[in-house]
């Protein structure tokens, strides 16, 4: 048997959602303040993943389908530990990372500077980021926008340039959210070929990904998440057969 | 509730547990892993500040002049609080920089948790990073604030002394002094917005009572000898007479201020440091 990197323990994840806050009145607020009561703001709990548990190993390449909202973005942003579970626990042997890096970038300086801010914060050192610099350049296909600011570009032009950098580099746990591929037909073909390259070299591997082709492709596994809980797990054939039957089922319905 | 198999694999395998935090020492070496990071993000962010206006970075040394300015005029000329002061200029420069650097740095350390909300989703590193991007980002306005103070010195007459050597190190005490303030105002200001409401008054007070624009030794003359030493000693008056020792001739302060000085300077980047540490998992 190989071995375990990604052990997911009874994972539960709560979103507090705060509806209506600040639109109360100071003199509401007051109130409230002086009577002791709980403040008129409402807050909503919402229970995104209810229970979850699962073990990764080695070479696994794991597919997570299910419909917008069942969990699997939130999964995923706890096994890279930027989502503390309310409940459980997820074990890795080593710090798993999410792709993607937009966040960490910065409108106002130029895309070659944005190269380096992006490299950093994934954690790769100033050398290894000039050794891949050519290659995010390349791969990004941006010309000579690449010295104007990030803010001067299209938004595809953005889109492609945030990929390139997340792609740069290989991870021994990679989380995927394929979301990230966006722009064009054509570079979307080209980041899902990244992606799987990707995938081939890390250790393990989870993918979100909305066209089930791709999860055919590259996973060995899949898991069907539904309103949380995982509803099936299992080969790949077997579980997207099954999530495409109940799809189906319900649009008659 | 760990089921016994996983409990079995975690323990064979050594896994660890995403949610907990490395150890101190371990977190402390993670974080100098990202000094590039944290000098990258520094630079981006003052470039992003300056990039809408047409004078650029040169703001970083025209608004430190016009504060100056302003204050010598309210201060200098109407209000006439140079009692017992030679060179006023200088010594109004020195304060308003000195003391404006503590509170540009404390109110943006305030919100610098929250503003990264996108980042500390996206990306896993010790969160430590982000007080202290912020803090290189104020230093390095501060820095170029010291030299308006230098050429303001010269300019009134001050003369090149051997004190000058010492203006590095008062600015390391004073830098690592407010470091240690930002991490604690960071980690209450990523749990409540509230902190930002306060702080604007906090600050003002503290800034009166440190001297900023009036000799403490002159103002507190009147009052009991407690009220005197309590102002003199209080960080923020300790600062700024640290840089105003190095740099005027006129006025020279006992070596108990520099001991000062070192004092709040270890005490509080340690407190600090440990007290952000302690939050780090509520930051997620």
């Amino acid at each position: 048997m190989s071995k375990p990197t990604v052990v997911i323990d009874d994972v539960h994840i709560h979103y507090r959602v705060v509806l209506g806050a600040g639109i109360g009145s100071a003199a509401g607020a007051l109130r409230s303040l002086v009577s002791g009561k709980k403040p008129s703001q409402v807050v909503k709990q919402v229970h995104a993943v209810r229970g979850v548990s699962m073990v990764a190993y080695e070479g696994d390449v794991v597919g997570l389908v299910g419909r917008n909202g069942s969990g699997k973005s939130s999964l995923l942003r706890s096994i890279a530990g930027l989502q503390k579970p309310s409940q459980g626990d997820v074990y890795t042997s080593s710090q798993a990372s999410l792709l993607g890096v937009g966040a960490a970038l910065n409108k106002s300086i130029t895309g070659n500077r944005n190269i380096t801010l992006g490299g950093l914060a994934m954690g790769m050192s100033r050398d290894e980021i000039e050794e891949l610099r050519p290659q995010i350049i390349d791969f990004a296909d941006i010309g000579e926008f690449i010295d104007l600011p990030m803010g001067t570009y299209s938004s595809g032009m953005q889109a492609r340039l945030r990929f390139a950098i997340a792609a740069a580099r290989q991870h021994e746990i990679l989380l995927v959210d394929e979301a990230l591929s966006t722009g064009d037909t054509e570079f979307r073909r080209r980041s899902q070929a990244k992606i799987r390259e990707l995938a081939s070299d890390a250790g393990t591997v989870f993918l979100v990904a909305h066209g089930h082709n791709m999860i055919r492709e590259v996973c060995n596994r899949a898991v069907w998440m539904d309103k949380g809980v995982i509803r099936l797990q299992g080969e790949t054939q077997e579980v997207l057969d099954a999530y495409e039957a109940d799809m189906e089922a319900k649009k008659k319905a | 509730m760990t089921t016994s198999s996983n409990a079995e694999l975690i323990k064979q395998y050594q896994l660890t547990s995403v949610s907990k935090t490395a150890p101190l020492r371990e977190y402390l070496k993670d974080t100098w892993q990202r000094v590039d990071f944290i000098k990258e993000l520094a630079n981006a962010r003052s470039t992003q500040q300056y990039s809408d206006s047409l004078l650029g970075r040169l703001w970083q040394l025209v608004t430190p002049l016009l504060n100056a300015a302003i204050y010598f005029l309210i201060f200098g000329v109407l209000l006439g609080t140079r009692k017992g002061i030679e060179n006023f200029p200088a010594f109004l420069v020195a304060g308003v920089f000195a003391f404006n650097f503590m509170q540009t740095t404390i109110t943006a350390s305030a919100s610098c948790i929250p503003k990264n909300d996108r980042l500390i989703k996206a990306i896993h590193f010790p969160k430590l990073v982000l007080p202290l991007a912020t803090a290189v980002n104020q230093v390095q306005q501060y820095m170029i604030s010291l030299g308006v103070l230098v050429v303001v010195a010269l300019l009134t007459g001050e003369p090149i002394t051997l004190m000058w050597l010492a203006l590095p190190i008062a600015l390391l005490l004073q830098a690592s002094f407010i470091a240690g303030i930002s991490l604690i105002v960071a980690r209450w200001g990523a749990r409540s917005k509230d902190i930002t409401q306060l702080l604007p008054f906090f600050l003002r007070t503290w800034r009166y009572v440190s001297g900023v624009f009036f000799s403490i030794t002159v103002f507190t003359s009147k009052f009991p000898h407690w009220i005197g030493v309590g102002l003199k000693y209080n960080p923020g008056a300790v600062y700024i007479d640290l840089i105003r020792d190095c740099v005027m001739n006129t006025i020279s302060v006992s070596y108990k201020i520099w001991v000062a000085g070192v004092v709040w300077a270890v005490m509080f980047s340690i407190i600090g440091l440990v007290y952000f540490y302690r939050g780090e998992r509520t930051y997620v």
